[in-house]
């Protein structure tokens, strides 16, 4: 089976955002396989360990976006692919994400993708389903568990905590959920043997696409931080006292109630 | 410029959720204007279209199918798609919900379009419409304009405001056939575990739970509290971590982002994880044993305190307000 999981490099989660004129600082900040992805990696694993085959992790970014990679590699991946657009691209969204990996995925023999169900950055949860749309092959959001016996596929989706049960079949694109695996750590073997696995890379030309034909249809003009959160009152008394004052002030200040 | 606006309507158990209100609303801003016309699929919604219109939607089209049941992204793209040709709106909105956000990505690839998802604001600047929405779940926020092509978005429950109920106005409804054929994907069952109807996303009131609740049952007097406030109840990473609740219920970066009137955190210790969950919340009460506990610096009131002797306390309080007032 051919399995291909969508990657995408991100910022910790532990780390706090800071800006500098106007522009998410990077310096110093730890990035990671965003945390849905790593769950996608680790299903292709279980999946390829069942029914045999190969998984590859594709990602589009930079140069940096490389260490992810190698990262998935040593959790188990076979092969990854880096789309890299850094010279080629200045203006991109989801639209035009999801074209660059649609159309590298048009010229392989797809059975499975898997990818995060959203990347905690930018958060939009749109590149899956429009990959999917793309290749027009069926896709299932937010999974929990996944089975497949020849053709057919079993999922369980996740829907605002109600679980669906879905019948559906290969070829097929999926994204994870939290509460679908517990993604393995690499292991030292791991990590010594992805140094070696192959990871190609490919440019626009390479895609045979131009600049104009993945042209982001929406602009970020501003970005901004919350404005900061004033600690608050700690009420007094004994407990009785505090529960009586947290009811009066949330209905008298905090207007909540 | 006015548009002519497109609002998918979304029900759930027989009803219209109020984020389809919300994303009228949002559709009038767009708009600048225009129409605003409603789309209700399933199989039985005609009855739910006047209240479309009495939210402000000024027509509303009815496609009714068996296979509109359930949703699926197939039969819903097969049914909207002639009618989205039929009224070739400039602009789109819809409700930034699990059906919203598995919908409008495929939508917005059959449309060759762009789409600005979980938008929390919208204004007129300098001729543009822009959008105000989170990233990295709400540590940061972007305004984003479109550049090419239709205005599609999605709203997030709970951030911009329905417009006042008018039982006097009224509008066009006009049933429209739709095929609906291949279905690719097929719901065989649905396992119903959310708890009493209220969506943690939607909630007005969250009462959120951490490792301070140390086991499943430890959750039982926070569900108690939520049932009285009408709220929903939710919990940090360490607590789905440590087996206490279902990931369903989980608030954080990775979770769920919730934005209600009144978040009560109960034995939350603060993580950054957590708060980017939360912290936009309107009001925030903290109950936690530890003074030090980080959640105090984000929360506008705190009990320092067992959380099993303050939440049964604050449930009988808010009991006895319920008696008063009604």
């Amino acid at each position: 089976m051919n399995i291909y999981v969508l990657l995408k490099r991100t910022f910790d989660t532990e780390e706090k955002i800071t800006l500098s004129g106007g522009v998410i600082q990077e310096d110093g900040a730890e990035f990671i396989i965003n945390p849905y992805d790593e769950y996608a990696v680790e299903e292709a694993i279980t999946v390829r360990d069942e029914h045999g085959g190969e998984v590859t992790v594709v990602t589009v970014g930079g140069e940096e976006s490389e260490k992810q990679l190698r990262t998935a590699l040593a959790m188990g991946a076979d092969k990854a692919v880096l789309i890299n657009t850094e010279d080629d691209v200045e203006a991109s969204d989801q639209f035009t994400t999801a074209t660059l990996l649609a159309t590298y995925l048009k010229e392989q023999e797809v059975d499975l993708i898997i990818a995060g169900n959203v990347a905690i950055d930018g958060g939009s949860g749109q590149v899956g389903p429009r990959v999917a749309d793309q290749l027009d092959i069926p896709y299932v959001t937010t999974i929990t568990e996944l089975s497949i016996d020849g053709d057919t596929v079993k999922v369980v989706r996740d829907v605002e905590g109600d679980s669906e049960e879905i019948t559906t079949s290969l070829p097929l694109l999926v994204t994870a959920q939290q509460g679908l695996n517990e993604p393995r750590y690499p292991s030292l073997p791991g990590i010594m043997k992805a140094k070696k696995k192959p990871l190609d890379e490919l440019e626009l030309d390479d895609l045979d696409l131009e600049e104009d034909d993945v042209e982001a249809k929406t602009k970020r003009i501003e970005v901004f931080l919350p404005p900061q959160k004033e600690a608050g009152r700690i009420l007094e008394g004994d407990l009785d006292q505090q529960v009586q004052e947290l009811v009066k002030v949330l209905r008298t200040e905090a207007k909540v109630i | 410029m006015s548009k002519k606006v497109v609002v998918i309507g979304e029900a759930r158990d027989g009803a219209l959720r109020n984020v389809t209100f919300e994303a009228i609303a949002a559709a009038h801003k767009v708009a600048e204007g225009g129409e605003v016309v409603g789309i209700l699929l399933g199989k039985s919604v005609r009855s739910l279209a006047e209240e479309l219109i009495h939210y402000g939607a000024d027509r509303v089209l009815v496609a009714e199918d068996e296979k509109l049941e359930s949703y699926t992204s197939d039969g819903y793209t097969q049914a909207l798609l002639p009618l989205l040709q039929e009224e070739n709106p400039e602009a789109i909105v819809l409700g930034h919900t699990a059906q919203g956000k598995d919908l409008s990505p495929k939508l917005a690839s059959r449309l060759k379009s762009g789409l600005i998802s979980d938008v929390t604001a919208i204004e007129e600047a300098g001729g543009n419409l822009v959008f105000t929405r989170p990233i990295y779940s709400g540590k940061a926020f972007e305004k984003k304009i479109v550049t090419d092509g239709l205005v599609f978005v999605t709203v997030r429950p709970n951030n911009i405001n329905a417009l006042e109920k008018d039982t006097t106005r009224s509008g066009d409804v006009q049933q429209q056939d739709v095929s609906v054929t291949d279905l690719r994907t097929i719901i065989q069952n649905v396992v119903r575990k959310a708890t009493e109807g209220v969506d943690l996303s939607e909630a007005k009131v969250v009462i959120a739970g951490g490792r301070g609740v140390k086991s499943s049952e430890g959750f039982e007097p926070l569900k108690e509290l939520a049932n009285v406030l009408g709220g929903a109840v939710g919990a940090s990473r360490g607590a789905c971590d440590a087996d206490y609740c279902d990931y369903s219920l989980q608030i954080g970066q990775t979770g769920k982002v919730v934005t209600p009137d009144l978040y009560i955190a109960c034995g939350i210790s603060g993580a950054i994880q957590h708060l980017a969950g939360m912290s936009n919340a309107k009001v925030i009460v903290a109950i936690n044993k530890d003074p030090e506990a980080n959640i105090f610096n984000v929360a506008d009131y705190g009990i320092v305190g067992d959380l099993f002797e303050v939440v049964p306390l604050l449930t009988e309080e808010f009991k006895k307000l319920k008696v008063q007032t009604s």
